[in-house]
């Protein structure tokens, strides 16, 4: 891949480009117009904006694509967040009466940010990662997509890279966009493992019998623990960070955390390999394990490395989410679909930057360049856009994308075809 | 409402103020002003009994159990062993008069609890127990009964599907062990019916079903009544124009609904009474724990995240800072940090008057209660909000009161509640330790309450006083006395003004200022 740095300072140069010739703006509509099944679905969404010197308006909306796509070109949004299907068209909500406008659906949506993991990350803090860290978003997207799908039936979620630090999903099942906000809050209970602030130095407790969305949960970071935590941060590296876990290991009358301290201490004198570390504590927390201390290994991984979920996110309706496809003005990535099937190889660092595709586009390309003009001029539009993007690294992902969508409107035709059949059998 | 007469008198004795309601049919009787005063109190009483068990004794515990019960009998509401037929212990009110206060005294209680968030909150939680508590003493039989009587029909699951599953139910499941999969009913619900049993991970769960026990059905049957009654409540809401222009009933709905929930200290009362400067050594003497834990990382570390923010801004503008001052104080703390002038103006400065109800909706904002600290909006990561006797470690709690010099005597009475999971006791508690007092003398229920008590010993009342003599300002409702009748019958009311109704528009508001959020 051709390197291309980004600089923040050329973004206002870069933005027209790419809402005029790359941004998927059929995708995107075909994805928020849902069919057309609900009369004025797409109409009564809400869009925000972040222009230049963080200026931000709320309550956008737009009467179909070819306006959506006029307005964007014209305003080139910094960042572009979706809001809620309210109850009226969003730009007019001034002149409806008070009370009356209101958010009615929205996709359920989880936002993973790196920074809630500041405590049990060495390699990078507050806002950088690197791909040692982002093992962590690989282990939130398979605990939480098997959730969705296998607890709660839902099947269309479509993850995204956020553009900087962590991930989004939007759960976009009818019933999921149909949720209330108390569903939508005991959702994100039953999916919350990691509990408590600052003040709160052991975050997970597990209760017995282990229930098997916890198992499930377990199983997909035993997977990861050894590799990433053991060998990649080095959690049993230094005392200070040894400490740190056996803190975590409850203190009860039967257990006593002293001889266990300096049993290991004297241990790692000797042994430096990490895996050999965590296996002699964990026999020692085994061997003298009381009713209190039954799962303090698991509950160990799982404070290093279960998702962290941002409830308030969550659980409104009418909270806003940054959109798929927004360019991220501090790294200038775009926010793209990952694949699901391929997630242990998505990297975030080669998810092209807005520099790169636009340069990609000015790159000479082999026997098409004769060929505008002959066709009418909206058909040139429309095809022209699509070449464009697939000219660049944008295309696979664009990719990802359209085969979210047809999934989406194959569960549709099955749907409408279901419903017929029942009214064939009255 | 389609409901019919005929499924509703055939529910459980009590159920008419209880299980119907959701569904509403309320009254069309004429009723008397003292006794519909008298209903209501007395409703209340047993709520406010049904909210103080719960946090003395584990809910549904034989000590729950027969206390609820002796109150619901002591207040002439319908008490099950009555209503099967023993008519001979009746000496007072009649089965009928007792269902029709049961019946009428939930519905002027609606009209009372429904203006605000906080308090259709607080109204929701006390029916819903009250509702369980009856529930719980139906026999068997009447449960399903109810059930069908609701509408509330669900599959269960084959014996193969019992056998497959078997391991997972039981390791889901309390009140399912491996004997007893076999022989209970086992229902299949959409798991957004179970939302109690799915938010504590209390069911199995699969492609979008929770698999409930027999025994656990009360959370479903809670479930629809909760869904039910927070639509009522709605409804009641939109209506309330036409309560409120009548003149008798409106300072009375006021006063009801301020009686238990406590005074909402929305209303600033202090405004400008307080310099910035004197902020330090406030929260050192009069702040609650959780006030000055803010207080302290906002000094340490020059930022706070959302949820730091709403709640100690909005304690400190209950105190009496004005918008300026809250704003000249934000802004000089955050510039310290990693945000500059222009940043603080353009991305917090919003979300602060906004606060103030001078952005946006123009909400007021109401200082948050203890209730809502201890319940809603956990702390997580980064966060420095929240109740520190609920949401500190038990180990990081004691060494905070050592260093702040408490007696060892007295952090273990602190650590004894809030090992009993009293929170606001304990905070209490440490009221009367760092004021050397001996009894607080007051019924905590909100920093803002904490605050002004503390103040007043302080200060020796002095402000107080001023503060009953002002008048509410607002939407030109001048404060109105409180009827005496009503303050000598229930006793424990507490004296407060009748309020303006807070427009119910948290969630809006709450996202509007979500928007600040830190990025
Ligand atoms: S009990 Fe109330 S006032 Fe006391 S610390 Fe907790 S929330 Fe604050
Ligand atoms: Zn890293």
């Amino acid at each position: 891949m051709p390197e291309c740095n980004y600089d923040a300072a050329s973004l206002p140069d870069l933005l027209p480009l790419y809402y005029r010739r790359l941004f998927p703006f059929a995708q995107y509509y075909r994805w928020l117009n849902y069919g057309g099944v609900t009369k004025n679905y797409f109409q009564n969404r809400e869009f925000s904006f972040t222009l230049k010197d963080d200026i931000y308006v709320r309550y956008q909306s737009f009467s179909n694509q070819s306006e959506l796509e006029k307005e964007m070109q014209k305003m080139n949004p910094y960042k572009i967040d979706i809001g809620a299907v309210y109850s009226h068209r969003p730009n007019q909500h001034n002149t409806v009466k008070s009370g009356t406008f209101q958010a009615l659906e929205k996709e359920l949506v989880f936002d993973i940010d790196m920074t809630d993991y500041d405590d049990v990350r060495s390699c990078c803090s507050s806002a950088d990662i690197c791909s040692k860290c982002w093992t962590l978003m690989t282990i939130a997207i398979r605990i939480l997509d098997r959730a969705l799908r296998e607890d709660f039936g839902f099947r269309h979620c479509l993850w995204v890279y956020s553009g900087r630090r962590g991930v989004h999903c939007w759960v976009c099942d009818d019933s999921a966009r149909k949720l209330s906000v108390a569903a939508r809050s005991a959702i994100c209970e039953y999916l919350s493992l990691v509990k408590g602030g600052e003040e709160t130095l052991k975050k997970v407790q597990l209760s017995d019998p282990i229930h098997p969305f916890v198992k499930e949960s377990l199983a997909v970071v035993e997977h990861y623990f050894s590799q990433y935590a053991l060998v990649g941060q080095d959690i049993l590296g230094s005392k200070e960070s040894a400490d740190k876990i056996l803190a975590l290991v409850p203190d009860d009358i039967l257990f006593h955390i002293t001889q266990v301290r300096k049993d290991l201490a004297a241990f790692f004198q000797t042994e430096r390999s990490p895996t050999k570390r965590w296996d002699r504590l964990q026999s020692l927390v085994q061997k003298r394990s009381s009713k209190k201390a039954a799962h303090a290994e698991k509950e160990i991984m799982l404070q290093y490395c279960y998702p962290r979920l941002d409830v308030n996110v969550s659980k409104g309706v009418n909270h806003l989410l940054k959109s798929p496809f927004s360019v991220h003005p501090k790294t200038g990535r775009i926010s793209v679909p990952i694949d699901l099937r391929d997630v242990d190889k998505f990297n975030p660092f080669d998810v092209p930057t807005i520099s790169l595709i636009s340069e990609e586009l000015n790159q000479p390309r082999a026997g098409e360049e004769r060929e505008e003009g002959k066709d009418g001029e909206k058909e040139v539009g429309e095809k022209r856009k699509i070449r464009d993007y697939k000219r660049t690294s944008l295309a696979k992902y664009i990719k990802v994308f359209d085969n979210f969508l047809d999934g989406m409107e194959r569960s549709r035709k099955g749907e409408l075809l279901r419903k017929s059949d029942l009214q064939k059998d009255l | 409402m389609e409901e019919d007469t005929d499924s509703f008198t055939n529910r459980p004795p009590w159920s008419s103020a209880a299980a119907a309601e959701g569904g509403s049919l309320p009254p069309t009787e004429n009723i008397s002003l003292s006794e519909f005063e008298t209903f209501a109190v007395e409703r209340l009483k047993l709520l406010k009994t049904v909210e103080t068990l719960g946090v003395s004794y584990v809910k549904g515990s034989e000590d729950y159990i027969r206390k609820l019960n002796a109150e619901i009998s002591n207040l002439s509401f319908p008490y099950r062993a009555e209503a099967t037929g023993d008519k001979k212990q009746q000496v007072g009110a009649t089965e009928q008069e007792k269902r029709r206060k049961d019946h009428i005294s939930h519905f002027i209680l609606r009209l009372a609890y429904c203006q605000t968030e906080d308090l259709r909150r607080w109204f929701i939680q006390q029916e819903m127990d009250l509702f369980r508590h009856r529930f719980g003493e139906l026999a068997s039989k009447h449960k399903t009964e109810f059930l069908h009587q609701n509408e509330l029909r669900y599959d269960t699951i084959t014996t193969d599907e019992k056998t497959s599953l078997m391991e997972k139910l039981v390791q889901s499941t309390y009140s399912i062990s491996g004997a007893s999969v076999l022989e209970q009913d086992i229902y299949k619900v959409p798991f957004q019916d179970a939302l109690d049993l799915v938010r504590m991970r209390k069911v199995f769960l699969r492609a979008g079903y929770a698999y409930i026990a027999h025994q656990d059905i009360i959370t479903i049957v809670l479930n629809d009544y909760r869904t039910r009654l927070s639509k009522a409540l709605a409804l009641t809401a939109r209506s309330l124009p036409t309560v409120q222009s009548d003149e008798r009933l409106q300072p009375l709905l006021g006063h009801l609904s301020h009686a238990y929930v406590g005074q909402d200290y929305s209303v600033q009362k202090n405004v400008g009474k307080i310099s910035l400067e004197q902020i330090d050594s406030l929260a050192v003497k009069s702040f609650p724990l959780c006030m000055r834990e803010l207080h302290r990382s906002l000094r340490e570390q020059h930022h706070l995240r959302h949820g730091g923010r709403m709640q100690y801004g909005l304690f400190l503008k209950g105190i009496g800072l004005t918008l300026d001052q809250a704003l000249q104080f934000w802004r000089a703390e955050f510039v310290k940090g990693k945000v500059d002038a222009d940043k603080f103006d353009k991305a917090y400065a919003y979300s602060i008057r906004h606060m103030f109800g001078k952005e946006g909706k123009r909400t007021d904002y109401t200082p948050y209660s203890c209730l809502k600290v201890i319940l809603s909006n956990p702390p997580s990561q980064g966060d420095h909000h929240g109740c520190p006797f609920r949401h500190s470690d038990p180990e990081l709690l004691k060494q905070k009161l050592q260093s702040y010099k408490l007696s060892q005597a007295g952090i273990n009475q602190i650590m004894e509640l809030v090992k009993g999971m009293h929170y606001q006791l304990a905070c209490q508690k440490y009221f009367e330790l760092t004021h050397n007092i001996e009894d607080a003398g007051f019924s905590l229920n909100h920093p803002n309450q904490y605050f002004a008590e503390s103040q007043k010993l302080l200060t020796g009342g002095r402000e107080v006083k001023k503060e009953v003599d002002s008048p509410s300002t607002g939407q030109g409702a001048p404060a109105r006395k409180t009827s005496d009748t009503s303050q000598g019958k229930s006793g424990t009311l507490t004296e407060s003004k009748p309020g303006n109704p807070v427009p119910a528009e948290a969630e809006m508001a709450e996202d509007l200022d979500s928007l600040f959020q830190d990025d």
